[in-house]
Parts: C-alpha cells; sequence; structure tokens
C-alpha cells in the first residue's frame, strides 16, 4: 500500500518518502478496522498508564538506580521475566482472538478483516517465540545460573545488560507496530517471496526483521556470556560432572544460542537487503532462491526449539529430585542426553519442509535423524519418573507441572515421530495437526518448565514463597485448557484443515474449533491465576517470608545464600566436592556458618549505557523500518559512541567493604533461630 | 474452589467430552483417514502402523508415572523411600535400548515408505498417466492438459483408476498442491517444477486446495478434483475444448490478477507451451511470458 502511494517509483525502495520522516505519514495509523485501532489505543494507554502510575508512586529515581541500569544478574533475570510475562499477555490476546476468529467464521468473515487476521498469527508466533520464550528462560538463567555454579555475577555483566535491553528494544519495535503501521502477515517464519518487497511492499515484514535482528543480537550475546561464565566462574571443586543439571542445560542452550542465531541474523539481513536495497538473494526471479531462505532459517530454527525447551528440562530436574526428596537418578544419562539432544538439533532442520521436493534419500535421512532425537529425551522422561521411585513425592505447584510435562509431552513426542515420517509429514504439513503438534512440545516443554522454574525460585529471587492454591489453579487452568484447546485441533488435521485459514465452508469444523475457543478461555483464567497469585503473595508476603534461604530443603548451591541473595550471592565463594553441593554442606553441618571477618569485595557498578545501547538499537530498527536514514545513521554512530564511553570509563567497578559485608552478612545471622530450628526439622539423612 | 463451581465445571467438561466424541463420527469425512487413492491410502496406513507402534512408549510412561505419583506420595504412599537411590545400570539399559528399539522399527519404515512413496515416482498401472500442469495464481489454481489442448481454472478432472502425474509451478508465492484424499501434498515455486504423481480408486468429487498461507485469497485458493469414468473423461475433455475460450498471452496475463476467488473455468486452444514459458519468467531461459509488476498480497 505505502509502494502505490508513492509518486512515481524509484529504483531503489530505500529512496522513497520525505527526506524527514521517511515513509512514515498519518496512514501509518491503523484506520484500516476498528479492531486493530482498538489495539492500537489500548497499547498507548497501558503504556501511558505505566508511566503514570510510575510518576504516582514517585519511583523512577528508583526504578531508574536500582532495576534499569542494574548490571546484577539477578536483577536483569527479574527484569527477563517481566518482560516475558507482559508478551506472554500480548501473545495470549492474539491466540483468543484468532480462536474466536476462527469459532465463528464458518462461512463468513468473522470479526476480524483478513489483513488483520493476518498480522495476528505472525505477531503471535514471533511474540511468544522471541519476546516471551526467550526473554522466560535467559531470565531464569540469569537468576539462578550464577547462584548455582557459586559465582558472584557472569562473566560480563555489562555485556548482560545490554542483551536485555536489546531484547526489550526488539520487544518494542514488535508494541510500536500495533500503533504506527501494521506488523508482517508472512507468518512468524516469513517465508519469501510472500514476505518479499513485491508482494508485501509495506512496512509489516520490516517490523519483524528487525525486531529479530536487534533481539537476536541479544540473544547471541547471552549465549557468549553464559557459555564463558558456566566454563571460568564455577566455584572451585565443580568439575563439569558436578554442574547441576539446570547449568547443564542452560550451558547447552548458551552453546546453541551461539551457534544458531547468527544464521537467524544472516537470513533477517538479507531479506531486509532484498527488501530495502531490491537485492535478490530470496526473490522469484533475477537469481533468488526461496529454498535458501528456507533451509537459512531452519538451521537457527531447529536448535531454537531445544534452546526453548532444554531450560525446561533442566528446571524439571532441579523440581523433581527436590520435591520427590530424593537424588535425580541417573545423573551422567541426564547430562550425555541433554549434550546429545543439544548436537542432533543442528541435523534435524529439513524435516520443517520435507514438502518440499526433496529425493528420498534426502529425506529419509533427516527423518531418522529426526527420530533419533526422540532417544535421549525418552531417556530423560524416564529418569525422571525414576527420580520419582522411591521418593516422597510433595505436591508443590512446581511438581504438578512436572508431571502434567511428562504426561503431556509424551504424546507430542509421538506426533512428532509420525510427523518426522516423510510421508506422513506429506499428508499431516500444514494442517492444524502440526500447529497441534509444535504447541504440545513448546507449552509443556517450555512454558510449564518456566512457570515450575517460577514457583520454584521465586523465593530465591523476592524473599518470599508464592501462594500455592493460585499455583495449583494456574497449573490446572493451562491444563485443561491446554487439552481443550489443542486436541481438537489434532482432529482438524485428520480433517483436513489447512493452518492460518482467516475462514473457511466446511462445517465439520466448527464445533472443535468451538471447543478449541473454550479451551483458549480456560487458559485465559490460567493466565489471570499468574498474575492473581503475584498478588496474593504480595499481599500476605510476611507469612511467607523465606527465612532460611532454603525453603524447599533444596541440594543445589542456590539454596546456601540468602533470601534473596546478596548483591555479590556469597560473601566466601564455597568449596565444592559433590553434585548436590548445598546437600553436602547441610549434612556436614557447615551450610549456615557465619564468620566474623570477611574480606571486601569488587562488584561491576550500576550503568545507564546498556539501557542507552537498547534505546539506540530501537530507534535504528524503527528508523529503518520507516527510511529515516538520518535517524539510522544517527542511532548507528550513538550505539557506537556509548561503547567507546564505556570502553573508556575508569571506574567501572565499585567496591563493597568488608565492614559492609560483615553487616549484610549479619542481618542474616539475625535469622539464625529460625535457621537452627528448620534444620533440626528437616535434617537430610 | 467451592463445590458448587467444581460441579459445575466437571459438567461443562463433560458436555465439551461429549462434543468432543460426537466428532469422532464426523471422522468419516476425514479426507485422511478415509482415503480415496492408493497413495493416500498406503500413507494412512503408514500413519496407523507408526502410531501403533508408539503407543508402546505411551504405556510405560502413562503406567510408571501415575504409579509412582500414588505409591511414592509423602505422607501416605506405602514406597519404601530410598533417598540415595540415584543409579541403576539395569533401569539405564531399560531406558536407552527402550526408545532406541522403538527407534530403529519406525526408521526402517521411515526408509522404506519414504522411498515407496515418493511424490515424483510414477505409479504403477497398466495405463499411462494423464499429465496435466498445475500453476499456483492469486488465489486460483490453472491446470494444462498438455496432451490434449486444454485447461481450466479450480477444475482438475482425470479418469479413475489411471495415475495422474502433475508437473507444479507457481507464478506467484510459494504455495502448497494438496487433494487430500488422494495423497500427501507438495510445494509449488515459481521458477520450479515439482512432481506430484496421485491415483483415484473410484470416480468421485474431492477437494483440492493450496495448503501454505499466501496472501489473502488463501482461504478460498481450492479446487474441485474430478475423478471420471474413462468415458466420462473423454466427454468431459470435449465439453471442455468446446466451450472453452481461447488461453492465448494476453488472457493469461488478465487472469493472474489477483481475485479472492475465481469461478471454474474453461480453455481450449491454449498458448502451446504455456507451462514452460511461465517458468521461464523467473528462469529468465527459453521464450517467457512478459513480466508484469509483481502483486501487492498484504
Amino acid at each position: 500500500m505505502y509502494a502505490e502511494a508513492m509518486p512515481g517509483e524509484s529504483a531503489v525502495a530505500a529512496m522513497q518518502g520525505s527526506l524527514l520522516f521517511g515513509r512514515l505519514t498519518l496512514d501509518a495509523i491503523p484506520f484500516y478496522s476498528w479492531v486493530a485501532m482498538g489495539g492500537a489505543v489500548v497499547t498507548v494507554f497501558t503504556v501511558l498508564l505505566a508511566v503514570l502510575w510510575v510518576s504516582w508512586l514517585g519511583k523512577w529515581r528508583y526504578l531508574w538506580s536500582e532495576w534499569l541500569t542494574s548490571v546484577d544478574h539477578k536483577r536483569i533475570g527479574v527484569m527477563y521475566i517481566v518482560l516475558a510475562l507482559v508478551m506472554l499477555v500480548r501473545g495470549f490476546i492474539d491466540a483468543i482472538m484468532m480462536r474466536a476468529q476462527q469459532a465463528i467464521a464458518l462461512n463468513n468473515e468473522g470479526y476480524l478483516p483478513p489483513e488483520h487476521f493476518e498480522q495476528i498469527f505472525t505477531s503471535h508466533g514471533t511474540i511468544m517465540i522471541f519476546f516471551m520464550a526467550m526473554p522466560f528462560l535467559t531470565g531464569l538463567i540469569n537468576v539462578v545460573v550464577p547462584q548455582q555454579i557459586g559465582a558472584r555475577d557472569v562473566a560480563f555483566p555489562f555485556m548482560n545488560s545490554i542483551s536485555l535491553w536489546l531484547t526489550a528494544a526488539g520487544a518494542g519495535l514488535v508494541g510500536v507496530s500495533l500503533v504506527l503501521g501494521r506488523f508482517s502477515t508472512a507468518g512468524w517464519t516469513g517465508y519469501p517471496p510472500y514476505s518479499g518487497s513485491d508482494f508485501s511492499p509495506g512496512v509489516g515484514v520490516d517490523y519483524w526483521i528487525w525486531a529479530l535482528l536487534i533481539s537476536g543480537v541479544g540473544s547471541t550475546m547471552t549465549g557468549i556470556n553464559f557459555i564463558a561464565t558456566i566454563l571460568r566462574c564455577r566455584a572451585p571443586g565443580m568439575g563439569l560432572m558436578k554442574m547441576p543439571l539446570f547449568v547443564w542445560t542452560a550451558f547447552c542452550t548458551s552453546i546453541l544460542m551461539a551457534f544458531a542465531f547468527p544464521a537467524l541474523t544472516v537470513v533477517a539481513a538479507l531479506l531486509g537487503l532484498d527488501r530495502t536495497l531490491d537485492m535478490h538473494f530470496f526473490t522469484n526471479d533475477l537469481g533468488g532462491n526461496m529454498m535458501n531462505f528456507a533451509n537459512l532459517i531452519w538451521i537457527w530454527g531447529h536448535p531454537e526449539v531445544y534452546i526453548l525447551i532444554l531450560p525446561a528440562f533442566g528446571v524439571f530436574s532441579e523440581v523433581t529430585a527436590v520435591f520427590s526428596q530424593k537424588r535425580l537418578f541417573g545423573y551422567p544419562s541426564l547430562v550425555y542426553a541433554t549434550a546429545a539432544i543439544a548436537l542432533l538439533s543442528f541435523t534435524v532442520w529439513l524435516h520443517h519442509f520435507f514438502t518440499m521436493g526433496s529425493s528420498p534419500n534426502v529425506n529419509a535421512i533427516f527423518g531418522i535423524a529426526t527420530m533419533i532425537i526422540a532417544v535421549p529425551t525418552g531417556v530423560k522422561i524416564f529418569d525422571w519418573i525414576f527420580t520419582m521411585i522411591r521418593g516422597r513425592i510433595i505436591f508443590h505447584p512446581a511438581m504438578l507441572f512436572t508431571i502434567g510435562f511428562i504426561i503431556t509431552f509424551v504424546i507430542g513426542g509421538i506426533t512428532g515421530v509420525l510427523l518426522a515420517i516423510p510421508p506422513v509429514d506429506y499428508l499431516m504439513h500444514n494442517t492444524t495437526f502440526l500447529v497441534a503438534h509444535f504447541h504440545n512440545m513448546l507449552i509443556p516443554g517450555a512454558l510449564f518448565g518456566y512457570f515450575a522454574g517460577t514457583q520454584y525460585w521465586f523465593p530465591k529471587a523476592f524473599g518470599f514463597k508464592l501462594n500455592e492454591f493460585w499455583g495449583k489453579m494456574v497449573f490446572a487452568c493451562w491444563f485443561v485448557g491446554f487439552y481443550l484447546a489443542f486436541m481438537p485441533l489434532y482432529v482438524l488435521g485428520f480433517l483436513g484443515m489447512p493452518r492460518r485459514l482467516e475462514h473457511y465452508h466446511n462445517p465439520d469444523w466448527q464445533p472443535l474449533l468451538l471447543v478449541a475457543f473454550v479451551g483458549a478461555c480456560v487458559v485465559l483464567v490460567g493466565i489471570f491465576s499468574v498474575f492473581m497469585q503475584f498478588y496474593v503473595s504480595i499481599r500476605d508476603r510476611e507469612q511467607n517470608r523465606d527465612m532460611t534461604g532454603d525453603p524447599w530443603n533444596g541440594r543445589t548451591l542456590e539454596w546456601a545464600t540468602s533470601s534473596p541473595a546478596a548483591p555479590y550471592n556469597f560473601a566466601v565463594i564455597p568449596q565444592v566436592d559433590s553434585l548436590d553441593a548445598f546437600w553436602a554442606m547441610k549434612e556436614k553441618a557447615e551450610a549456615y556458618s557465619c564468620k566474623d571477618h570477611y574480606d571486601p569485595i569488587v562488584m561491576p557498578k550500576n550503568t545507564g549505557v546498556g539501557v542507552f545501547i537498547g534505546g539506540a538499537g530501537f530507534l535504528l530498527g524503527f528508523a529503518i523500518v520507516w527510511y529515516i536514514w538520518w535517524l539510522a545513521a544517527l542511532s548507528l554512530l550513538a550505539v557506537i559512541g556509548l561503547l567507546m564511553f564505556r570502553s573508556s570509563q575508569k571506574e567501572a567497578y565499585e567496591i563493597i567493604s568488608a565492614e559492609t559485608v560483615l553487616s549484610i552478612e549479619q542481618a542474616r545471622v539475625r535469622h539464625y533461630p529460625e535457621v537452627q530450628s528448620a534444620m533440626s526439622e528437616r535434617s537430610p539423612s | 474452589m467451592p463445590s458448587s463451581l467444581a460441579v459445575k465445571l466437571s459438567k461443562w467438561l463433560t458436555i465439551l467430552l461429549a462434543v468432543f466424541l460426537l466428532e469422532g463420527c464426523n471422522l468419516q469425512s476425514s479426507p485422511i483417514l478415509y482415503p480415496k487413492g492408493p497413495v493416500a491410502e498406503t500413507e494412512r496406513d503408514l500413519l496407523y502402523l507408526a502410531s501403533v507402534i508408539m503407543l508402546f512408549t505411551l504405556l510405560p510412561v502413562y503406567l510408571l508415572t501415575f504409579w509412582s505419583c500414588w505409591r511414592y506420595r509423602a505422607g501416605k504412599g506405602k514406597g519404601a523411600y530410598r533417598p540415595d537411590w540415584h543409579k541403576s545400570i539395569f533401569v539405564e539399559l531399560f531406558i536407552w535400548t527402550g526408545p532406541l528399539v522403538i527407534i530403529v522399527i519406525i526408521g526402517v519404515l521411515v526408509v522404506v515408505y519414504t522411498y515407496r512413496l515418493d511424490p515424483y515416482k510414477s505409479l504403477s498401472s497398466e495405463q499411462q498417466p494423464l499429465k496435466v500442469q498445475a500453476v499456483a495464481q492469486n488465489w486460483k489454481w490453472l491446470f494444462i492438459y498438455p496432451e490434449q489442448g486444454v485447461a481450466t481454472v479450480n477444475e482438475l478432472a482425470f479418469p479413475s483408476d489411471r495415475p495422474l502425474s502433475l508437473d507444479i509451478t507457481s507464478d506467484t508465492v510459494m504455495t502448497s498442491f494438496m487433494i487430500p484424499a488422494l495423497g500427501g501434498q507438495i510445494y509449488a515455486m515459481a521458477g520450479m517444477t515439482t512432481h506430484l504423481n496421485l491415483m483415484a480408486y473410484e470416480p468421485g468429487r474431492y477437494q483440492g486446495r493450496n495448503t501454505q498461507f499466501s496472501g489473502r485469497g488463501f482461504p478460498n485458493m481450492v479446487f474441485d478434483a474430478l475423478s471420471l469414468s474413462s468415458n466420462d473423461f473423454s466427454g468431459w475433455i470435449n465439453h471442455v475444448r468446446r466451450a472453452g475460450k481461447p488461453l492465448n498471452i494476453p488472457r493469461y496475463q488478465q487472469l493472474i490478477k489477483p481475485e479472492m476467488s475465481h469461478p471454474v473455468e474453461y480453455f481450449s486452444n491454449v498458448e502451446p507451451d504455456l507451462f514452460n514459458k511461465i517458468l521461464a519468467k523467473y528462469t529468465g531461459q527459453g521464450d517467457a511470458l512478459p513480466r508484469q509488476k509483481a502483486n501487492n498480497l498484504e
């Protein structure tokens, strides 16, 4: 639509528009549909409300100096999770709108115009993968991993802050696309040539590309950061085979991030070059080849599935052991299985397009490679079950999520193996069966894990436990809602319903789509329960204080710190001799020792540079989307300038004096009576 | 949770379950579970076979999970508590070899059936296959019958019990060609030809469609697949020859303009070698149709 509005056509797309505003005009405001306009208004009002609320509380200075500029891994982790929860709501609104549209659009247009429906299924996928799941798992890794390996922070705390703010910048671009212009309609994988400038000339795909590019740089840096952290910052004595399983999964995920995300960056950049500078990497003609795009995006895309799932596997491993009150069964098996999954995840990408006409040789090899992943995955499932066997299982919400995951994920695994058989995939590809399958992997396999992790580690981050009733409500609603929403989609796949249908003419489909819509409504209650749980728990926080720092009788080092942990985590770096290091400390009654003298601790100082780099990254993306070239150049210069400024900063560190450390540690000692009584109640052995 | 709420909730869940089960009857309308041709039938049988094998993984996981949750629950569970039990060679052997054996069995199926059901392989039959060329457009399908010199939009007729050999390309974005009752799908991409070999057992009318999202008219990008007896098919060809309008280059250029839906239309006197000329638009090799500005599909 923008291309048509331009007087005369330039040879290069990027030359369109005015010098000052590029192709940004008043047309960018979504007057084309009341639903889209409503979305824009709600977005603007939500942001305004948040700004007003913080102003009313008078907390801007606190927010800036204690949180936004923080380089403390725990606070960065919490901010990641806040971002994830906000985007979960946004992505879910997309989901329930799609379900509502399909529930009513039999032989009619429904309530959504096609161009709006298309934006919604694209933004749902993009948001849930890049701006819900990625920040959620990165947040959990940030909060937990340094504490689990006995470190004071990550290897590169400032880079961690940049990663966070680049991710937020990407999320911001997706958010702005609701208000100015429109989002991509090409699906979350953005296959060309549809996503090329010939067929999608507007700003939508550019928003998608730049949201991915900017947040992708952040994810790559997170990967590098945690590879370095886990390899270099472990407490003395913690050999690789003494790392908690969550650290192992975080490690494998980080390796996958560092190696897979560059492929995404490349493919998105190439598509951007096609669109903005009229190149021909993926166009129909002039030598372009769309099949290269499919290969490149899935070379990132399949490892991405395991980037999302492996940390959840780590959470399940921790949760199962602690709430079965037992040692983790088959630790070496779990480690090798995790590593095998990480390695194999790079060898299966072609199964996403068996139907592209590859020879049977190619399809068979990738089909078999895909199935081989089912072996280590099956091993992990059995290891968790055998951890429960001969334990004493406590049905804490985190444990419920784990059990719910096991019995649901198996179904997704089975349908996954079916889809890995090329001839079966010829039948089921592009149908709702496929949609049901990958939701069946990612909701139990990733989201349930993140929820379990939230239930489990919340006290470590905030110093009080979450309300268990509402935790069980979250589980019940998501569990029941999932089955209601996605089992019908499996059946619809057999009835031949393709995905991404805006309306349809087959009356057999409607009852099932209605059931799926009811499922989405149950999940809505589940999302409400998530926030209700936070509200109730914060309200009753005094009753639920965690004085010991170890509310679940934990086994790993993060429970050795106070809840919430001091900025430096460990006043004295612990010496580790075994797996389940904290358990060993408790057995030797060394867990709660306190010294009368501590050394001063050097910690990185808070800095706003990360926030400004994120802001400049956002402006860079926004400017290129709208062809505002002066702003793009300026924001690029700003990023470079900020990095130079930061590099020449002399005082990037501050020293926490020995006296401060002593007073913080003594404040912990005040709770010793509680610690002592808690210890005597449930001494291990 | 108040018990009345629980009762209401379970009532609703029962109703939903009932709807779900009643839908089971509707499965008879499933083109995939009730296929109408040898390709789809073999694919479905493979789906069933693999599903049954995979159930062998589901059962132990479910049984073990529920059993251990019950037996080892804190408080009332009867199971012995052994907090240090963390390895067993026997169990490890079982959990590694169990899944491996199942995957080896299914892996054999993959190899055998991927070759057997290669969509490019011609079907064995006493009769020569009917050659049809399919072109994806916005948002309709053009079918060219090169041997008969006719073409249709959104209606693919072919004799039953005789193989149908399709050459498929796209004159727009990537799409995916599928007649679910007859067999799996294959992508259609501009400048490239993909192949699909299908056959119908009996005369009938099936729905074919594009399964890959391709823009605003995607929901309507469906066509009728008419399987006819050989007599009816000759009659149909004659009818198309008589009733069809010529499909020359100007008409073709008009035809590829995006339309939300297009009625069935017949053409005779089709531009010679039209399929290859469409391909040549994108490959730049050979005699190509004139290019037009691509269409905004957003």
